[in-house]
């Protein structure tokens, strides 16, 4: 805008402001997100530049002998993996820790596993790749508490997630083996970061689609579910009329047929 | 259970009088009562676990009657929007229709509503799936066969009504999960050509949801379909008392007669305690198990549909043809669409469910058979019935299978397209080798049993004669123990005849034909004479009996 505004000004009113204008205009605006930018980058590193190089090297060792042989040495992705570049360390820290990554083996999606890094072999692999470019970052602990609207995040929920997930967060199937893992007891750190970064098949849903406080109430709701079990009793897996069914048929059913035959088995 | 009161209220009147048998009296005056009592009270049930599945069906309808009356109390059958503002905190404030409302309400916030609600729910699919087995039972042991064709029928259409109930109860609360069922009946409906967009639009009184379809369903499920339920259940009653019940062969069981107890007092007794049996479990499970948890459902609306979203074990086998059925299948005939993925299995679905219907009648017409048949057939010893039945069972539940296509993929590991291929070639594949399967099975079981019958079974014990043969002692079975083996019809194919002019019409070929697939593969049951020859003279004496009385036939 900055840039055409000007252009069709001097089509019709030429030299009514000056050819520098827009110049400066720009100029200004590089030089303000610029130096933001670098004044916020910097605060946040500030008191821990020297531990946060470390970490870097630590990770770039990590990455060459964990990681390199998919992502290639420099981030840049190869034909078995992509590229990592802008992933951000929301992302690293989400595949990393729940085990994902490194894969066990290649398949249609990677499955969790126990972790095979130390929670400070997590951080400088994450503080590596984040140091190489920008991503969305480790989410806000004011957002993970799980003190939000459960009522609203239920309704979200339902809206965004449940078609994969299952309304109760149970999981379900996706095409080609791939699937929605289920959702209880899974940290709000690992919800959150998987909401912005979309790990797998999973799509990525930016503060602009669902904004940081209405993750937390998506967040606030899997917790509710996780501390309060059914009202109704035992959930039988959350699956619905499935187990149910099955469950009718094989104990409610069974319980039934073994009482008619006592019932009706002759005396000795 | 009426009669049963009565019996008891009467029974003490010939003995001492007192004020029981006043009453006994005063009522007997003005009713005649006694007569029907008397009648009904020395009705004999014979004795098998199997026989009792249809009580099991009866006693859950009554549990469902009793909790569903509660839940009229507080269920209101409307689409009317209103915010929820009850005790569950994940929906606090959310806006709903007033059935859903209301549901919530009995589920948190009336005593021991939650607890009817589960009841009523799981009594319903212990109702449905005691008539499914209850309706095997009559199948495999041919209890379906003349004077019962009639009350095959009403049992098939009370099977319909139950399902009916099922499906018209799951869409009340208006919850998310009954939302998508609907959505996909709607679609069902809609897929069918010319008319299927004016039907829903009848349905519904518009365009899908609208404000009206959970009325219409309340009045269908608490009016209609019940009334219509008792009525055909009641006379499905008064054809089994007319017509007696069936009992497996035995000694001194015979087609003329009926071995068991009587009504009063041990059956009722037994019946009795049985349905607090049945009542029991039902509110065991539904006090220990969720069930229809519409709570995390939420309310309905459009758009969200869940993962894992299906019906009602009962409406299973018809999600799953919709599974099955490849989704790219239809044409355009002008400016009609026809979607042969509604319309293929809409259609294979009806005419499994007419052949269930019809099934008495067909085999009758087969099989070209006019006696009456009070003795239960041993499933082995109609072969070419139970690979028919073994067929149905397994296209069944192949289709009841698929309805679960996604949660067999996730559960294990495999990607859900391959599930649904497998499912389709099983869907056609499957029958056929159940069916030939079976047939094998059955002939195999019959020759085992006229071995056994002839020979008597291999005891172990091997003995070895003073030649130095060996040899293993058969011990002969008992009469009693024979008997089960020996009692069965023996059927031969048809033969094509001329009509009364003299032609042989295609009809008769085909059903000659159908004779002939039914009744080609058979072992004959064994006869006197062959019992006479593999036994001796003596071992004959108690057998000739049953054999002779097969052979009178």
């Amino acid at each position: 805008m900055a840039k055409s505004t000007p252009l069709q000004s001097k089509k019709q009113r030429p030299a009514r402001r000056s050819k520098l204008a827009s110049i400066a205009l720009i100029t200004i605006g590089l030089l303000a997100t610029g130096g933001a930018y670098a004044l916020f980058t910097t605060s946040a590193t500030a008191d821990t530049t020297a531990g946060s190089e470390q970490l870097i090297s630590q990770g770039s060792k990590l990455f060459a002998a964990n990681c390199a042989t998919c992502h290639g040495m420099n981030l840049e992705g190869t034909k078995a993996g992509p590229s990592l570049l802008g992933v951000g360390a929301a992302s690293v820290e989400f595949q990393v820790s729940t085990g994902r990554m490194p894969l066990a083996q290649s398949g249609p999606q990677a499955q969790e596993k126990p972790s095979q890094f130390t929670t400070e072999q997590t951080k400088a692999l994450y503080t590596f790749v984040a140091s190489k470019a920008p991503g969305p970052g480790i989410p806000d602990k004011t957002y993970l508490g799980g003190n939000g609207n459960a009522a609203k995040g239920a309704e979200l929920f339902r809206i965004n997630c449940a078609m994969c997930h299952n309304v109760a967060g149970a999981g379900g199937a996706l095409t080609q083996g791939k699937y929605a893992p289920a959702l209880t007891g899974v940290t709000a750190q690992h919800i959150y970061e998987a909401m912005v970064t979309g790990p797998q098949n999973m799509p990525v849903f930016n503060d602009k689609n669902i904004s940081p406080t209405d993750k937390a109430n998506i967040i606030t709701y899997l917790k509710y579910l996780d501390q309060n079990p059914s009202p109704g009793g035992f959930d039988l897996g959350n699956l619905g009329p499935v187990s149910e069914g099955l469950f009718l048929w094989i104990f409610g059913l069974g319980t039934i047929i073994g009482v008619t035959v006592w019932l009706t088995a002759k005396a000795n | 259970m009426s009669s049963a009161t009565q019996e008891r209220a009467t029974a003490p009147a010939r003995r001492s009088g007192g004020f029981t048998g006043a009453a006994a009296n005063y009522i007997d005056e003005r009713t005649s009562i006694s007569g029907l009592v008397k009648e009904l009270g020395r009705k004999i049930f014979p004795d098998h676990w199997s026989f009792m599945l249809g009580e099991v069906a009866l006693y859950s309808f009554v549990v469902i009657i009793l909790t569903g009356t509660f839940l009229t109390f507080f269920f209101q059958a409307s689409m009317a929007e209103v915010t929820y503002d009850g005790s569950y905190l994940p929906l606090k404030g959310i806006d709903m229709s007033a059935a859903m409302n209301s549901t919530l309400h009995i589920s948190f916030d009336i005593r021991g509503g939650l607890l009817m609600r589960q009841v009523h729910h799981w009594a319903a699919l212990l109702f449905i799936a005691s008539i499914g087995l209850h309706m095997l039972r009559i199948f495999f042991t041919g209890a379906f066969r003349k004077p019962r064709e009639l009350n095959w029928f009403i049992g098939f259409v009370l099977f319909i009504l139950a399902l009916g109930e099922g499906f018209t109860g799951y869409s009340l609360p208006d919850d998310l999960l009954s939302g998508n069922g609907l959505r996909i009946i709607d679609g069902l409906i809609k897929g069918l050509p010319i008319v299927g967009t004016w039907i829903s639009y009848l349905l519904f009184g518009g365009e899908f949801p609208g404000t009206a379809i959970v009325g219409r369903l309340y009045t269908l499920h608490i009016l209609l379909l019940p009334a219509i339920l008792v009525a055909a259940l009641g006379a499905h009653m008064v054809l089994l008392i007319i017509n007696k019940h069936t009992q497996f062969a035995g000694p001194g069981k015979t087609n003329d007669n009926v071995v068991g107890v009587p009504i009063m007092p041990v059956f009722a007794a037994k019946a009795g305690g049985f349905f607090f049996i049945v009542f029991g479990v039902i509110v065991l499970i539904a006090s220990l198990f969720t069930i229809n948890p519409i709570w995390t459902y939420g309310p309905y609306d459009p758009s969200p549909v869940s993962a894992g979203t299906q019906p009602d074990w009962y409406i299973g086998f018809a999600d799953g043809a919709l599974r099955l059925v490849p989704s790219d299948w239809g044409f355009m005939i002008g400016p009609w669409t026809f979607s042969l993925n509604i319309i293929a299995p809409v259609l294979v679905l009806v005419v499994f469910i007419a052949l269930v219907a019809f099934y008495p009648f067909i085999e009758a017409w087969i099989t070209g058979d006019k006696r009456e048949h009070h003795i239960a057939d041993r499933p082995r010893n109609a072969p070419t019935r139970t690979a028919i039945g073994a067929a149905g069972v397994t296209f069944y539940a192949v289709l009841w299978g698929a309805a679960s296509s996604d949660l067999v993929a996730t559960h294990f590991k495999l990607s859900i397209e391959g599930v649904i291929v497998t499912l389709q070639y099983t869907l056609i594949l499957g029958p056929i080798v159940a069916y030939l399967v079976t047939k094998r099975i059955c002939l195999g079981l019959q020759k085992k049993d006229r071995e056994i019958a002839l020979h008597g079974y291999e005891s172990g014990r091997i003995v070895r004669l003073p030649g130095g043969e060996y040899i293993e002692v058969h011990e002969q079975l008992t009469d009693y123990e024979r008997w089960r083996l020996v009692s069965f019809d023996s059927y031969a194919p048809l033969m094509v005849r001329p009509n009364a002019r003299g032609r042989i019409t295609a009809a008769q070929r085909t059903r000659a034909a159908l004779s002939n697939w039914f009744f080609e593969d058979r072992i004959a049951p064994v006869t006197a004479t062959e019992l006479h020859h593999s036994h001796g003279p003596e071992a004959i004496h108690g057998s000739a009996e049953p054999a002779a009385a097969e052979l009178e036939k």
